[in-house]
């Protein structure tokens, strides 16, 4: 554990941003403490914060565990988050714009021309098109680990629908709900603002074609989906529709909700669904879900669809090698963040230095994601190990490797008191015609003593996530 | 709004009345069982109730002779009966969460508690838990419902969707429980108006928690007459079929009004409260008590039917 950077305690002090939540764990009494998680819960259970996990069975209607720990940042390690956070996420989009006009970085060498146009999010069917402003990840959502005190990481990009953002607000909800001291006596930077900004971003979006006060709506799968609680909560939020394909039509190249009275029309849609499940026209004729004639609509400027159709191609994790190389490129300044280093299967030599040091190593299938199809070497059994050997050289393109990160920890509330726990965190930056961060994220806590991997499918849990004003 | 939206409203409504009826239905049912019979033992009218509230053939199915407890499982805890107490509340509650945006915390609190707590209901040992508690256990959530609807709901679409959902499920299923009264109190014309008869007739008022309401309404002698009256034709009875289908209108001219547009519903219902209006008792009993309530349920499913092709189904133009 000694190597493990722990952001609360270090070297026998308490660092400076937890020296106030020092006291409040001293005087909190065990009984306290559980009747408060069990308050939490209850809360949760009742407003419906629940999150389906796949192929368990069960309960459907499971909570994510909650943390009551706050995970805290001082304003100065925050303001050099938010510099890279924001380069990153103009340089992600600068990188879709070029890529589906001109394609500068690969006709500079900068990215092997096979890597983007043959992948497979990368969407024919848009090239050519420029979306309103250019943009096309609206909301990006940046997943980052901690090594050391200055030592922050870009683990991922998600530049497609990041999810979870419904747990930061709702977190910090119930934890002020819970603890309204601990906000008297830490100042801590409000995360509310978020909806606002989410609704300004899509509405300075609005199609070409669109004249007046744009209206919005979230495409969800439908209340199925695991993340349904989050589109229909930040639906509510954004006071904004909530529909589904089966609620939308294209006739005379706009979009059109069903509704009571008619026909609506529906100028700019924030979907919570694949590309592939967009228009059926386009790209899936199998599927029932999505809306016929959709695409056509979107590249004639009779409707923004965000993130846009494509914008996948700037997450994928062999694509995320390149990104400081886009922050050069496009931005001319150096990154902010770093990369983990990553050795990419495909290439022969990285592949024979993967294979020979699978036990030390964390692979990645390169289109997963989830925390699903991964090997943490470190943490696994010889028989593991020989199984990703084996599926790594019958495909060694669909894999990548990173070095095992010594993830930062925070104290974490355990059955016999506190307890470190690894973390890591997901901002969501919002691109529109503003760039624009909300002092906070998602704390993601791997609850399992030594565990590294922190998704809610593979059971972690979320903490509220605190910047501290000065 | 759309069309989806207000379907689940609608539907919200519809299956918190309906878990009603099925807990009225099992009081009926609980209350018959304990009348001493002809000869030895008591009556059991088991199955004509299953039969009156269409579950008949579903639980034969699953468990041949209809006995009480049983009975009881399956018209309250069963989920493969889609008309039981906790299928009903379940979907009540799963349409809610589809449409949280429409509704407020107080209404989605309601309903979400309905549903932790028939789940908690369910865990423990049948043995333990009383028929009338049940019954009361329903009757309280769908007061905790309406409730909220009518305290903090804006008087938008939505609460029109809300109302009407009820309005049409409580026409449609307070007919089918005064059917009952043909299936089960009325087994032969020799009884009308004897001493058994009428104490049918107060069961099936008690069962609709109009005792009291009756007597104040009509005071003295109980007869059939007084008794069909109050249920189908009288405008002061929350649950007369006339209030029912009445209150539809009213939310139907609502929607004509905010949505400056009227339609065949709306004449539909329309006519069907002025016909209601100018029946008689003697013309019901004259055409036959089934054979009204049976058009009757009949009227009420092609008004619904016009109501879903003008707002439901998505088609509006």
């Amino acid at each position: 554990m000694t190597d493990y950077f722990n952001e609360m305690y270090n070297s026998g002090k308490v660092r400076e941003p937890y020296l106030r939540l020092e006291d409040w764990r001293r005087a909190m009494p065990a009984e306290l403490r559980q009747m408060k998680q069990a308050e939490a819960e209850a809360l949760f259970r009742r407003i419906g914060i629940t999150f389906a996990v796949y192929g368990e069975g069960g309960d459907p209607d499971r909570l994510i565990p909650f943390d009551m720990f706050p995970r805290v940042f001082t304003q100065n390690e925050w303001r050099k988050l938010e510099k890279g956070i924001k380069q990153r996420a103009r340089a992600l989009n600068a990188f879709l714009l070029d890529v589906y006009s001109r394609g500068e970085i690969v006709k500079a060498g900068k990215i092997p021309a096979k890597l983007v146009y043959q992948n497979e999010a990368f969407e024919r069917a848009v090239t050519g098109f420029t979306p309103p402003r250019g943009i096309y990840s609206h909301i990006v959502g940046i997943d980052l680990v901690r090594t050391g005190p200055d030592d922050f990481f870009v683990l991922e990009d998600n530049c497609r629908t990041p999810s979870g953002v419904s747990y930061m607000l709702e977190n910090r909800e119930i934890m002020m709900r819970m603890f309204p001291n601990l906000f008297r006596e830490n100042r801590i930077e409000p995360v509310d603002g978020y909806a606002d900004a989410l609704r300004r971003t899509l509405a300075s979006v609005a199609p070409a074609k669109c004249d007046r006060q744009p209206t919005i709506g979230i495409l969800t799968p439908g209340h199925f989906n695991s993340a349904y609680y989050e589109h229909s909560f930040l639906a509510d939020l954004m006071g904004v529709e909530l529909v589904e394909g089966a609620d939308l039509f294209v006739e005379g190249g706009f979009v059109w909700m069903r509704t009571t009275e008619g026909p609506k029309k529906l100028d700019v849609i924030y979907r919570r669904i694949d590309d592939s499940f967009l228009d059926p026209l386009c790209f899936r004729p199998d599927s029932m879900l999505g809306i016929p004639g959709l695409m056509d609509a979107y590249r004639s400027g009779g409707v923004t669809i965000c993130s846009a159709p494509g914008a996948g191609v700037a997450d994928d994790k062999a694509v995320y090698t390149f990104v400081p190389e886009m922050v050069r490129f496009y931005l001319g300044e150096e990154p902010i963040l770093q990369n983990v280093p990553t050795w990419q299967c495909a290439k022969t030599d990285d592949c024979k230095y993967v294979l020979e040091h699978l036990g030390e190593l964390v692979v990645k299938e390169v289109h997963g994601s989830g925390g699903y199809g991964m090997l943490v070497g470190p943490k696994s059994t010889k028989e593991q190990i020989a199984l990703f050997r084996a599926k790594i050289e019958e495909n060694p393109e669909n894999y990548i490797a990173q070095p095992t990160l010594a993830l930062s920890t925070t104290p974490t509330f355990v059955e016999e008191g506190i307890a470190p726990r690894h973390v890591d965190l997901r901002p969501y930056c919002l691109v529109g015609e503003k760039v624009e961060l909300v002092p906070g994220g998602l704390t993601r806590v791997a609850l399992t003593e030594g565990s590294l991997v922190v998704n809610s499918s593979q059971g972690g849990g979320v903490k509220d996530t605190w910047v501290l004003a000065e | 709004m759309l069309s989806r939206t207000a379907e689940n409203l609608f539907w919200i409504a519809r299956y918190v009345e309906r878990a009603e009826t099925m807990a009225r239905l099992l009081e009926v049912g609980a209350r018959i069982a304990l009348i001493p019979s002809a000869g030895h033992g008591y009556r059991s009218e088991w199955e004509s109730l299953l039969q009156a509230s269409g579950t008949s053939e579903g639980f034969a199915e699953k468990y041949g002779d209809p006995v009480q407890r049983n009975i009881e499982s399956y018209l309250f805890f069963d989920r493969d009966n889609p008309s039981s107490v906790i299928s009903c509340i379940e979907r009540a509650r799963e349409n809610a969460r589809i449409v949280r945006t429409a509704l407020t915390a107080q209404v989605w609190d309601a309903l979400n508690v309905a549903f932790q707590e028939i789940r908690q209901l369910e865990r423990k040992p049948r043995s333990s838990l009383e028929l009338t508690d049940l019954a009361d256990w329903v009757n309280r959530t769908g007061a905790m419902v309406r409730g909220a609807i009518d305290t903090t709901l804006l008087r938008n679409d939505g609460y029109d969707f809300l109302n009407l959902g009820f309005a049409l499920e409580r026409a449609d299923n307070t007919a089918r429980l005064i059917d009952v009264k043909y299936y089960v109190l009325l087994p032969s014309v020799d009884f009308v108006g004897t001493g058994l008869d009428n104490y049918q007739w107060q069961t099936l008022l008690r069962a609709m928690s109009a005792q009291r309401a009756f007597h104040w309404a009509y005071g003295g002698e109980i007869t059939a007459a007084k008794i069909a009256h109050f249920l189908i034709l009288n405008r002061e009875s929350p649950r007369a079929l006339i209030t029912a289908i009445q209150t539809a209108m009213e939310h139907l001219d609502g929607l004509a009004h905010k949505y400056h547009k009227s339609g065949p519903a709306q004449m539909r219902a329309r006519s069907l409260v002025g016909e209601l209006a100018e029946t008689r008792v003697e013309d019901i009993f004259e055409e036959g008590l089934h054979e009204f309530l049976t058009r009757f349920i009949r009227d009420v499913g092609e008004l619904t039917d016009m109501v879903h092709t003008a707002y439901l189904s998505g088609d509006a133009r």
